[in-house]
């Protein structure tokens, strides 16, 4: 991927996208690159369309939003419809198999994975959806190395949920890997 | 020593610049989007050996912080919007009476309750002239997570040395992004304590000792009596009502923040040197300006940008000295228009001055700056 990487991260209200993305800054900060996470959000703490925004670079991040994204993640319906087409045209759009897109694409690469799925079944809470989609986009992008992945994602996760979360970060790289 | 790198929002970095500075006592009252600073001060303050307290109100919030002060503690609090216009009166009390205190304001958008979760620079003039009567102001802007840390720093010492309130105007962007940071070692950090009284000599709480800029604070608990008014006060700190006494202490409440300048002003010029154009952006704009520059730049255009990292007071004499060189002044915040008479005032006939804002809580993107610039050419 470029030097200059712009990350959405959409999905609802509650599933740990903020978390996803302060994940990813900090991964990429501990790889020595720059990196900036914000997020835009209303009043309300859980449902609605909320989305994370990443930007990691290897220059001086100065304006700190996202304008293009190289990236769009989508974890439910509401937000892809909301969010999907945002992404450039050669960027990625990655969205849980839950949903559906319309036959108008204008977006760069589709991934169409179960995320969310792949959370429930395989590692065993739904919960962990968030580092599911982590390992994906680090595997898928390669911009930040497995290891300072795996630390960023120790670091933030609470105690007692390490193994839980390592598995998920696995699961993520499969999928990502049953893709590339 | 390998280097202490963090991924930190810009309150977090504020709280934990706070801390290294020495506050040791918060008083507020949660407001979104400054709710992080009195979370983290609560949750952290008691291993400093330092005290938290939620107050009932916003004005009980600034009021019990002068009261922490006045007791010998570095204090601070914080808010937004709606608070800030609620603590006007006792920002003026601590004014007169002297007392170092920080108030963080991460602005968001108004007026009222307006916006709470979306950023906004409104509070500029509110900063400058929000609490009534003649007063200085010192008021820092931050335009990133490193900077707010090295900012709040500074508001300590600049309240500290100058016995006044000190104002850090940030904004919901620069409060709740997280970037990359390098916090400093304790050793590293310059720290400025308030002067204490001279110990065996008479103490007059408002009298300036001979070499000083301001009077020297006993800590209310060591044993000095005395009294705290939001009157003119002469030397003892009673009540004056003499227009004589009242002039002279309003003079030395202005000067020594005006005699000060050059230590409380700090900007930054970014390619000026063969500027033709120029914008003037603070706080989180100011990535929005700098990245326009570097657009317009690319094109082959002069321009540079000048930022304000003390907003007040105002760089007023650097600015006007550039502004000689400069056909067009472009101003850009996040509101309709406040800072720009500043620069008016500033630049005179020098330059003709533009103006790019808004305030309906979405931010300026690079690629509107770079079309008013090309508007005005």
């Amino acid at each position: 991927m470029n030097s200059h990487v712009e990350i959405r991260l959409s999905g609802s209200g509650g599933q740990g996208l903020l978390l996803a993305g302060v994940i990813l800054a900090e991964a990429a900060i501990f790889d020595n690159k720059n990196a900036i996470q914000s997020q835009s959000y209303g009043p309300e703490a859980r449902g609605g369309a909320s989305k994370a925004e990443v930007i990691i670079s290897d220059e001086q991040i100065d304006f700190p939003k996202v304008i293009s994204p190289d990236l769009v993640l989508a974890l439910t319906q509401i937000a892809s419809d909301k969010y999907s087409k945002t992404v450039n045209q050669q960027g990625i759009l990655i969205v849980d198999d839950s949903i559906e897109l319309d036959g108008n694409y204008n977006y760069g690469r589709v991934i169409k994975v179960p995320i969310i799925k792949t959370a429930a079944e395989k590692v065993g809470r739904s919960i962990v959806a968030n580092i599911v989609a982590v390992g994906l986009i680090a595997e898928l992008t390669q911009m930040i190395s497995r290891e300072n992945i795996e630390k960023a994602v120790l670091s933030r996760v609470p105690k007692g949920t390490e193994d839980l979360n390592r598995k998920a970060l696995m699961e993520g790289y499969l999928l990502a890997q049953s893709v590339l | 020593m390998s280097k202490n790198i963090k991924l930190m929002q810009g309150n977090e970095a504020c709280i934990e610049a706070a801390l290294m500075v020495g506050m040791r006592f918060y008083a507020g009252y949660p407001i979104t989007p400054s709710t992080e600073l009195a979370e983290l001060s609560a949750e952290k303050l008691p291993y400093y050996g330092g005290k938290f307290i939620q107050m009932e109100d916003e004005i009980a919030g600034i009021a019990a912080a002068i009261g922490g002060s006045l007791a010998g503690l570095k204090s601070m609090t914080a808010t937004s919007g709606p608070g800030f216009s609620l603590k006007q009166e006792n920002i003026g009390y601590a004014m007169i009476a002297e007392v170092p205190l920080v108030i963080v304001n991460v602005q968001r958008g108004g007026p009222s309750t307006g916006l709470p979760t979306s950023p906004a620079q409104g509070d500029i003039m509110q900063a400058k002239w929000g609490t009534h009567g003649d007063h200085p102001v010192i008021a820092l802007s931050p335009e990133s997570v490193p900077e707010t840390f090295e900012l709040t720093i500074r508001a300590f010492n600049l309240a500290e040395k100058y016995r006044t309130p000190v104002m850090l105007l940030t904004d919901e962007i620069v409060g709740h992004m997280r970037e990359k940071i390098e916090i400093p070692a304790i050793e590293e950090i310059e720290i400025f304590n308030r002067l204490k009284p001279i110990e065996g000599k008479e103490y007059l709480p408002y009298k300036i000792e001979e070499g000083d800029i301001v009077p020297r604070m006993a800590s209310y608990g060591e044993g000095y009596r005395y009294h705290v008014t939001g009157l003119f006060h002469d030397e003892t700190g009673f009540p004056s009502n003499s227009s004589e006494n009242a002039e002279l202490m309003l003079n030395h409440l202005m000067s020594k923040v005006e005699d000060n300048l050059d230590d409380i002003i700090t900007y930054e010029e970014y390619m000026i040197e063969d500027a033709e154009f120029l914008i003037v952006a603070y706080g989180s704009t100011s990535r929005t300006a700098r990245s326009a520059v570097k657009i317009l730049r690319q094109e082959g255009i002069k321009v540079g940008m000048f930022r304000p990292i003390t907003i007040w007071p105002s760089p007023e004499k650097r600015l006007r000295e550039i502004s000689k060189n400069i056909k067009n002044i472009l101003v850009a915040e996040m509101n309709l228009g406040q800072y720009v008479y500043e620069i008016q005032r500033i630049v005179k006939s020098n330059s003709e001055v533009y103006h790019i804002g808004r305030a309906n809580g979405e931010v300026l993107m690079p690629s509107e700056i770079v079309t008013k610039v090309k508007e005005v050419l």
